[in-house]
C-alpha cells in the first residue's frame, strides 16, 4: 500500500537531463531487488517543456501508475516549481534549485520540508553544467537512500563507461558532482 | 432429324475459370477486355501458380472470381496495401491490385503514391472508364472536361474540378529506378497486353513497382450506343490521356 | 519447389532463439511487446509512428534485423492495417500496433479481418480522445477496439495491466488468432507502454507452448484451378439472404470460440457486498483497495474482465447479484460498463461510477469512493 511505496517527482527543463537520472536511478534501484516503476512524462513537445520523471520504488508490488502526492519532489528550474507543486502535501520533501530567482509565491504552501540548493551555481563553479544532472542524482540519493553511492558509481560505470573509457577524467568529474550532491543534501 | 451445331469454343485466356463465365460486367464493359489481355499475359508468362489476383471495390471487384488463379477481394482503395502486404511477405507471389480511377487516384491515392514511391514490386492495373461505374456514374477524378455525371450535371468544369487526373504521367513522375508505368486502351488490344505483360515482366524481374491503366468503356453510365461508345474511348478519352509507355525498366539502366 | 525452400529457410531462420531460458528485465512495456513479438515466431510487422506506441517499432525493427523478421513502414495506419490482412493471406504470422487516431483509421481493415476470418494481431496501446487528444493515457478506446467498424464485434480483446501480460498476451495473442481465426487486439495503454517496470521474458517453448502453425490462404501447394481450387476470397455480397447466411455463420463460429477465450480473475468476491469492476491497469489500484479492506475485515471484492470482448458475463453475474453495491472505475466515461451492463441485463445492483476519461486512478481514489458508498449504506 501507499505507504510502503517511496514515490519521487524530478522534473526540470527539456535538455538539463531529468529523464537520464531517472532512468539511472531506477535502474540501479531495479538492480538492487526492488520493484520500480518509472513514467517519462511525454506530451506532445519533443523538446522545450518541462520535463518530469514519475518514480515509484518499492520491495513489493506497485499498484498506481499515477499518483497524486510524492514524498520526494525535485525541481531543477522555475516552471519547473510551478509544475510540480501540486505533487507537494504535507508528507514530501520539496527541494528546487535556488540559482535562479524563484516566484515564492509558486512554492508549495505544506510541505514536510522545502529545500533550496543552488544546484546550477554549485555545477557551474566547481564542476561545468554537463554534470547538472549527476549533481541532481547525487542529490536524490541523498534524500532518498534509495541505492547507495557505489550502487550509483556502478550504474554510471554501465551507462556511460564508453565515455570515461575515452576520457577517464569525466569519470572523476562525474563521481565528484555525485558526491557532491549527496553532500549538499546532507548525507 | 436432330439438328447439328457446329460449336466453337470461344477462345479464353486458359487462367480464366470457365466456371465463372459469363462475367458479370455490363454488354459494352472494358473491364472484360482488361482482363482478357491481363489473362492472355499471365498465360503467356506461364505464372498462373503464382498469382495473387486483388480486388479493389467498384466495378473491378466484379473480376473476384474471374481468374483461375488465387485472389482476394478488398475494401474501395485497398487493393495496393493488400497486395503490398502479400508481396513483402512471401515475394516469391505476383501480386496484381486490380482497381478503377476513383480507386487509384481518389480514396487510395495515397497508397498508389506511396506504393510507387516505395518501389513496391507490385503490379497495378487501373481501369479508366471516367467514372464511379459501380455506384450509379459520378465524377471521378479521371472525368472529363465538359463530360456530365450524377455529380457534375452540368458538366465538370476546370474551376469548380480541376483538370482531369493523368495517372501513369504522376506515377512516372514519382517512380523510381526499376519501375514500369504506361497507358493502354481496350481500343488496342495487342498493345495493352503487351504493356500488361511487360508490367508483370517487371514484377517477375524484381526491378521495381509497375503500373497500367486501361481506358475502359463504359455505356451504362456513359448513355452511348456502341458507336458513341467507341467515339468517345478513341476520341474524346484519346485527345485528353495518351497512351503509351511513360517509364521503362532499362531507361534507368542507360 | 520454391514454397518447400522457403519453407526450410523459414526454419533456419526460426533455429536462433532470441531468449534462452528465462530473461528478467527492467524494460518499458513496447520493449516487451517487440520482444513477445519475437519470440513468438512473429515474421513481420506492418506500422505507422504514433505515440505512445512507436518504440514497439523501433524495438522490433532493431531487432528484427538480426532475426530475419520482417518489417514495413507504411504511408498510413489504413494501409498498416491492410498490409498485415496481406502478411495473414500470405500465411505469416503478421502483425501491427497503434494507437488512438491510428485505431481508428485501422478499424477498416479489422473489419474486413472479421468477415474474412483472418488471424491478424493488434497491440493498441491507448491514448486520451477524442480526436488527437493526448498521447499519454486513457482507457478510451475500448469502443473502437471491441465493436469499431461495420460490424458485429467478431474479435478477441485482452486488456492488460503489467508487462508481464503484455509479454505472457502477446505471445498469446498469436495463438488465439491462428487456432480460431479471428483478429486478435492487445489492449494496452500509453502508461503501459512508456513505464519501465520488472518483467520476466522467455521462450514459450520453454513454457511448454506451442505456436500454433500458420498456414497460407492464398499460394498453397499447387496450381491453382490445376491442382487444386482457387482460393478466391470475398467481402461483399448480392443479397440480403446472402450476407445474413455469412454473418450468421460468423455469428455461430464466434459463440462457439467465447468459452474457450473468455477470461476474467477475481479477488474476494466470493462474500463481497462491494464489488469493484474495473479493468487494464485500474485493475492494479482495485486490487490494492482490496486488500486495503480485507486487511480491515471489509468485505470489498474486486472483479476484472481480462477479455472485453467477449465480456465474461456469465462469471460476473452471481458476484453482482449478490454485492450490495458495485463500484465501476474507468479510465474513460463508461465504455467498460456499457459492455459489462448489457451482459448482467435484468441485475438490481446499484452501481456506482467512478469515471477519470483520459486520466490514471489511483488506489487512493478507489479506496475513497468505496468508503464513501459504504457510508451511504450506514
Amino acid at each position: 500500500m501507499a505507504q510502503k511505496i517511496l514515490r519521487i517527482v524530478i522534473a526540470g527543463e527539456g535538455g538539463q537531463g531529468v529523464q537520464a537520472i531517472a532512468n539511472i536511478l531506477s535502474e540501479a534501484a531495479y538492480n538492487k531487488g526492488k520493484q520500480v516503476l518509472y513514467i517519462p512524462n511525454f506530451g506532445v513537445e519533443q523538446r522545450g517543456g518541462v520535463s518530469i520523471a514519475f518514480m515509484q520504488i518499492s520491495n513489493g508490488p506497485i499498484d498506481t501508475m499515477k499518483f497524486a502526492k510524492a514524498d520526494i519532489v525535485i525541481a531543477l528550474s522555475p516552471r519547473s516549481v510551478a509544475r510540480t507543486a501540486q505533487y507537494a502535501d504535507k508528507r514530501t520533501l520539496f527541494v528546487y534549485d535556488s540559482s535562479n530567482e524563484i516566484d515564492e509565491t509558486s512554492l508549495p504552501a505544506i510541505t514536510k520540508k522545502t529545500m533550496a540548493i543552488p544546484a546550477i551555481d554549485i555545477v557551474k563553479t566547481e564542476f561545468h553544467p554537463i554534470v547538472l544532472n549527476i549533481f541532481v542524482m547525487g542529490a536524490v540519493i541523498g534524500v532518498t537512500k534509495v541505492v547507495d553511492l557505489e550502487a550509483a558509481k556502478a550504474a554510471l560505470e554501465d551507462k556511460l563507461g564508453y565515455k570515461f573509457a575515452k576520457n577517464p577524467s569525466l569519470r572523476e568529474m562525474n563521481f565528484a558532482a555525485l558526491q557532491r550532491g549527496m553532500q549538499e543534501v546532507g548525507a | 432429324m436432330k439438328k447439328e451445331y457446329i460449336v466453337d469454343t470461344p477462345r479464353m485466356p486458359v487462367s480464366w475459370r470457365e466456371e465463372t463465365k459469363a462475367h458479370k460486367f455490363c454488354p459494352g464493359c472494358g473491364h472484360g477486355l482488361i482482363l482478357k489481355a491481363l489473362g492472355q499475359a499471365i498465360d503467356e508468362l506461364g505464372i498462373q501458380d503464382r498469382i495473387v489476383f486483388v480486388c479493389d471495390i467498384g466495378c473491378c471487384l466484379l473480376a473476384w472470381d474471374l481468374f483461375n488463379t488465387d485472389g482476394v477481394q478488398t475494401h474501395h482503395g485497398r487493393a495496393v496495401p493488400v497486395a503490398t502486404g502479400v508481396k513483402r511477405a512471401n515475394p516469391d507471389s505476383i501480386c496484381i491490385a486490380y482497381m478503377g480511377d476513383g480507386g487509384g487516384y481518389a480514396i487510395g491515392a495515397q497508397h498508389l503514391v506511396n506504393a510507387t514511391a516505395r518501389n513496391e514490386r507490385i503490379t497495378v492495373l487501373l481501369a479508366n472508364n471516367t467514372n464511379y461505374a459501380m455506384t450509379g456514374g459520378q465524377m471521378a477524378p479521371t472525368t472529363l472536361i465538359g463530360q456530365k455525371t450524377e455529380t457534375c450535371p452540368y458538366g465538370r468544369s476546370i474551376e469548380q474540378h480541376g483538370e482531369p487526373t493523368r495517372g501513369p504521367e504522376m506515377v512516372a513522375a514519382i517512380a523510381g529506378h526499376g519501375a514500369y508505368v504506361a497507358r493502354g486502351t481496350v481500343s488496342q488490344m495487342n498493345q495493352l497486353k503487351k504493356q500488361i505483360k511487360t508490367a508483370l515482366q517487371t514484377q517477375l524481374d524484381g526491378s521495381g513497382f509497375s503500373f497500367v491503366e486501361a481506358l475502359a468503356t463504359c455505356p451504362t453510365n456513359w448513355r452511348t450506343n456502341a458507336h458513341e461508345t467507341w467515339q468517345f474511348l478513341n476520341n474524346n478519352m484519346g485527345a485528353y490521356f495518351q497512351t503509351g509507355e511513360f517509364k521503362k525498366p532499362e531507361e534507368q539502366e542507360v | 519447389m520454391k514454397d518447400l525452400k522457403e519453407k526450410n529457410e523459414t526454419k533456419d531462420k526460426y533455429a536462433v532463439r532470441p531468449i534462452v531460458g528465462e530473461k528478467r528485465a527492467f524494460a518499458t512495456g513496447n520493449e516487451v511487446v517487440a520482444w513477445a513479438a519475437l519470440a513468438a515466431d512473429a515474421d513481420i510487422m506492418y506500422g505507422y509512428p504514433i505515440t505512445p506506441q512507436n518504440e514497439i517499432m523501433h524495438y522490433w525493427t532493431r531487432m528484427s534485423e538480426k532475426y530475419g523478421r520482417g518489417f514495413l513502414q507504411t504511408e498510413d495506419e489504413t494501409s498498416a492495417g491492410f498490409t498485415t490482412l496481406g502478411g495473414v493471406l500470405a500465411g505469416r504470422r503478421s502483425f501491427t500496433a497503434t494507437s488512438g487516431p491510428g485505431n481508428m483509421l485501422m478499424q477498416e481493415s479489422m473489419c474486413m479481418a472479421e468477415m474474412m476470418r483472418l488471424p491478424t494481431v493488434m497491440i493498441v496501446q491507448q491514448r486520451g480522445g477524442p480526436s488527437t487528444a493526448t498521447v499519454i493515457y486513457s482507457q478510451q478506446e475500448v469502443n473502437l477496439t471491441c465493436f469499431g467498424g461495420n460490424g458485429e464485434g467478431f474479435r478477441i480483446v485482452y486488456s492488460t495491466c503489467s508487462h508481464q501480460e503484455l509479454f505472457d498476451y502477446t505471445i498469446n495473442a498469436f495463438n488465439v488468432a491462428w487456432t480460431h481465426r479471428f483478429p486478435v487486439f492487445v489492449l494496452g495503454d500509453g502508461y503501459q507502454a512508456k513505464m519501465r517496470e520488472p518483467v520476466t521474458m522467455y521462450d514459450p517453448r520453454d513454457k511448454g507452448i506451442t505456436m500454433v502453425p500458420t498456414e497460407p490462404y492464398v499460394l498453397k501447394e499447387g496450381c491453382a484451378g490445376v491442382d487444386r481450387e482457387p482460393q478466391q476470397m470475398r467481402n461483399t455480397y448480392n443479397t440480403e439472404e446472402e450476407l445474413n447466411e455469412v454473418v450468421e455463420g460468423l455469428n455461430a463460429a464466434y459463440q462457439a470460440v467465447i468459452p474457450q477465450v473468455v477470461k476474467h480473475e477475481e479477488y474476494a468476491c466470493e462474500d463481497a457486498d462491494y464489488v469493484i469492476v474495473a479493468h487494464g491497469v485500474v485493475t492494479r489500484a482495485a486490487q490494492a483497495a482490496v486488500e486495503y479492506f480485507r486487511e480491515k475485515g471489509l468485505k470489498v471484492g474486486h472483479f476484472r474482465p481480462v477479455t472485453l470482448r467477449p465480456f465474461p458475463g456469465e462469471a460476473f453475474r452471481p458476484i453482482a447479484d449478490r454485492a450490495k453495491k458495485i463500484l465501476v472505475a474507468e479510465s474513460a466515461l463508461g465504455q467498460m460498463r456499457r459492455i459489462m451492463t448489457d451482459t448482467i441485463y435484468g441485475c438490481s445492483t446499484p452501481m456506482v461510477n467512478f469515471f477519470k476519461p483520459g486520466e490514471g486512478i489511483s488506489t487512493e481514489e478507489i479506496i475513497v469512493k468505496v468508503e464513501e458508498m459504504m457510508a451511504e449504506d450506514k
